[in-house]
């Protein structure tokens, strides 16, 4: 068996491939965060809560209304879209003109209390999910056993970014978004409606963070604190991919799932910890992160 | 920053007038009359599941069936967030100034430990009823401190031995890199080298923060180990077994030993993917007509659809032994040393639904059988939290850790 740096090369490529399936979801959730920064200059710390709760949403369509994974794929991020809209009128758009940090408090608060609320109504251990019965199975790639699912997230995970990145860099939609965000009043006084258009975004990236969750619910634990165990790491590729940039959290959230990928065979356990060696050294060479603008 | 909520539970107080009529000496002497029982627990965490409601329903229940034998008992809760420094202060302030005499639940060791060593210097009781590291009754251990239901000891020998006697002779570990996952290792491969087995390789998950298992299960799998070993808990036993299934390890003839898994985790994973798991328990709901009865009151005083597990068993069985205890000694002798209620707790035989017949041991430990359970396949399953089905069982000393091999420091002194 060939070896590369003693380690058999087909458990390596097996990493490399189980890497950009974790990217896959570092890069839908980094998305949506980009999107509201981008747009709505918040920094959106209840995008764990929201990704948990589109996993919830998934299980409790399933569990209460017999409604399987197709229609939880889209039910789900609409009705924690909707939510998200809530929160944004409601809460969100009062503090646009303060410092970030106080959406960020509001925010990061109000992650906390869905979480609560959730764990005091479902416990803790989470819930059961299967995969759908389309989706089951597995291709044996000679170097490793790839399950039929894991390579459907990665599929999705690129035609969700793609689409993304297309809607708001070619579309006349994004260019009013981006405009917005330059100059709202400007835009304002050419008749577009600015504050629905941002009460819409941030719906727009919860509904991405809920759609993560509904494809993270056959595979990881659905429990109340599934979103603050990856929102931290998430938001690490954010910051090394460059705060708002769409294109950065895209590929970066990609590229840091291979690089844990890598460091869990060479040495496991530092790897939750290599992500955010890679964000301090960006940090300190790259203020603005890779993709970001100074 | 902790949640405290009070019930006067016996009878008698629903009916006593309220403490604002009582006449000052009446007020004292009843203070002096009532035994005060601190559950010091997760409500709101990672164990949430393992305590909880669940773990207040066991404890008010072993009140109720104790009520009215000459002495009022009351019982606080206070969530310890499993932060030792949460749960000492909760402690201190139980001890010093609300007049409680036994803290009980406390599950994270880390946090156990904490509170074993200021119920040892305010000369109270602590009861450990989930907590898992085997210190607390060797290295660690106290006169003051029971330590009830499993530890990592009994764990790996139970769930490690049956293993490799069933073929499972070459092992590889998932281990939690901390130091309960690293002692469940370390356990685990004594029992599995003494039964004639070999470790061929282990991987430290870093804890917490770990979701994605699928590249530490490729690793074992290429170890081509006939048994992976998960040395975790918990959301990371859940994630390892659910990922090993998607992954097609299972299938392929890889044995998963889940060293520590309780039914609340076969609950949350659901028998399709949980089928077939071997684990160790000294409980289980439906093993005969005392368990199936003590668990229904508990469900029913709980509410909920979590199923009754052994931390919550024990929660109800310790509470009830010391409780006892308190009786035989007498309210104001064990209102006055916590050292003397335990030593009283150890001269007693314990008996009781939820584990019959057993003892508590010199240094602590309770000692009573222990079981190996396979979890069925959903056609097994006839009903509501129908899981287990029994392998073997022990006898009450056998699991356990022999006394002398424990280091328990106050019993040669």
């Amino acid at each position: 068996m060939d070896e590369i740096f003693g380690i058999p090369a087909p458990l390596l490529f097996g990493q490399l491939l189980l890497g950009l399936i974790n990217g896959a979801f570092y890069a839908l959730l980094s998305l949506g965060l980009a999107v509201i920064f981008g747009m709505l200059n918040v920094i959106n710390f209840t995008h764990g809560a929201q990704f948990m709760m589109g996993a919830f949403v998934a299980w409790m369509l399933l569990h209460y209304f017999g409604i399987g994974y197709w229609w939880a794929l889209l039910l789900a991020p609409l009705i924690v879209g909707f939510t998200g809209v809530v929160i944004e009128k409601t809460m969100i758009s009062r503090l646009y003109k303060l410092d970030h940090l106080y959406g960020l408090l509001l925010t990061f608060g109000v992650g906390l209390i869905i979480e609560g609320l959730f764990r005091n109504q479902y416990g803790s251990s989470g819930m059961p999910y299967r995969i759908p019965p389309e989706l089951q199975g597995a291709w044996d790639l000679g170097f490793m056993f790839m399950p039929v699912y894991r390579g459907w997230v990665v599929i999705v995970a690129i035609v969700m970014c793609l689409a993304t990145w297309l809607v708001i860099e070619k579309t006349k939609l994004g260019s009013y978004l981006r405009a917005a965000t330059e100059n709202p009043a400007l835009v304002q006084a050419f008749g577009i409606n600015v504050p629905r258009m941002m009460t819409l975004t941030y719906g727009a990236g919860v509904a991405l963070a809920a759609f993560a969750g509904v494809l993270a619910a056959p595979i990881y634990s659905v429990n109340p604190q599934m979103g603050a165990n990856l929102i931290i790491i998430v938001f690490a590729v954010v910051v090394i991919g460059g705060m708002g940039s769409i294109l950065g959290s895209v590929v970066t959230g990609f590229a840091l799932g291979v690089i844990e990928g890598f460091t869990r065979v060479f040495y496991p356990e530092a790897s939750a910890t290599v992500i955010f060696v890679v964000m301090a050294i960006v940090l300190l060479l790259r203020p603005a992160g890779l993709f970001g603008r100074a | 920053m902790t949640t405290t909520t009070r019930r006067t539970l016996l009878g008698a107080a629903a009916t006593a007038p309220a403490w604002g009529a009582l006449p000052m000496s009446r007020a004292r002497a009843q203070a002096a009359n009532t035994v005060r029982i601190g559950v010091l627990t997760d409500m709101s965490g990672t164990f949430r599941d393992l305590n909880g409601p669940n773990t207040v329903a066991a404890t008010r229940l072993a009140i109720q069936e104790f009520a009215a034998r000459g002495f009022n008992v009351e019982m606080v809760v206070a969530d310890h967030q499993n932060r030792p420094d949460v749960a000492t202060a909760t402690a201190r302030q139980w001890f010093d100034r609300d007049n409680v005499d036994v803290v009980t639940s406390l599950a994270a060791s880390s946090v156990a430990l904490a509170v074993a060593d200021l119920a040892r210097e305010r000369n109270k009781v602590a009861i450990a009823t989930s907590t898992a590291t085997s210190d607390l009754t060797g290295r660690a251990c106290s006169p003051n401190t029971i330590h009830w239901v499993y530890d990592t000891y009994m764990l790996s020998k139970v769930a490690g031995a049956a293993m490799v006697r069933a073929g499972g002779d070459t092992w590889f570990f998932l281990t939690a890199d901390y130091a309960f996952g690293h002692a469940l290792e370390r356990d685990t491969t004594g029992f599995v080298r003494a039964a004639g087995g070999r470790v061929l390789g282990s991987v430290r998950t870093p804890f917490p923060g770990t979701t994605d298992f699928s590249s530490f299960l490729l690793q074992a799998q290429a170890s081509r180990a006939k048994v992976i070993g998960l040395a975790n808990a918990g959301v990371d036993t859940i994630n390892s077994i659910k990922q090993a299934a998607e992954f097609g390890i299972t299938r392929r003839g890889t044995k998963i030993a889940s060293l520590l898994l309780f039914i609340t985790d076969v609950h949350a994973l659901g028998l399709e993917v949980a089928q077939g798991l071997v684990c160790a328990n000294t409980f289980y709901w439906d093993l005969n007509d005392g368990t199936r009865d003590v668990s229904r009151r508990i469900l029913a005083l709980a509410g909920g659809d979590m199923p009754v597990a052994m931390s919550h068993a024990g929660d109800y069985a310790a509470n009830l032994h010391y409780l006892k205890a308190v009786a035989d000694l007498g309210v104001a002798a064990a209102k006055a040393s916590g050292r003397d209620t335990v030593a009283r707790m150890k001269a007693m035989p314990t008996n009781d639904l939820a584990f019959g017949e057993g003892r508590i041991r010199e240094d602590g430990r309770k000692l009573n059988r222990a079981y190996l359970f396979e979890v069925k396949t959903p056609a097994e399953s006839r009903g509501r939290h129908d899981y287990y089905k029994l392998l073997q069982s022990t006898d009450a000393e056998e699991p356990w850790r022999p006394l002398a091999e424990g280091g328990c420091g106050f019993i040669r002194s």
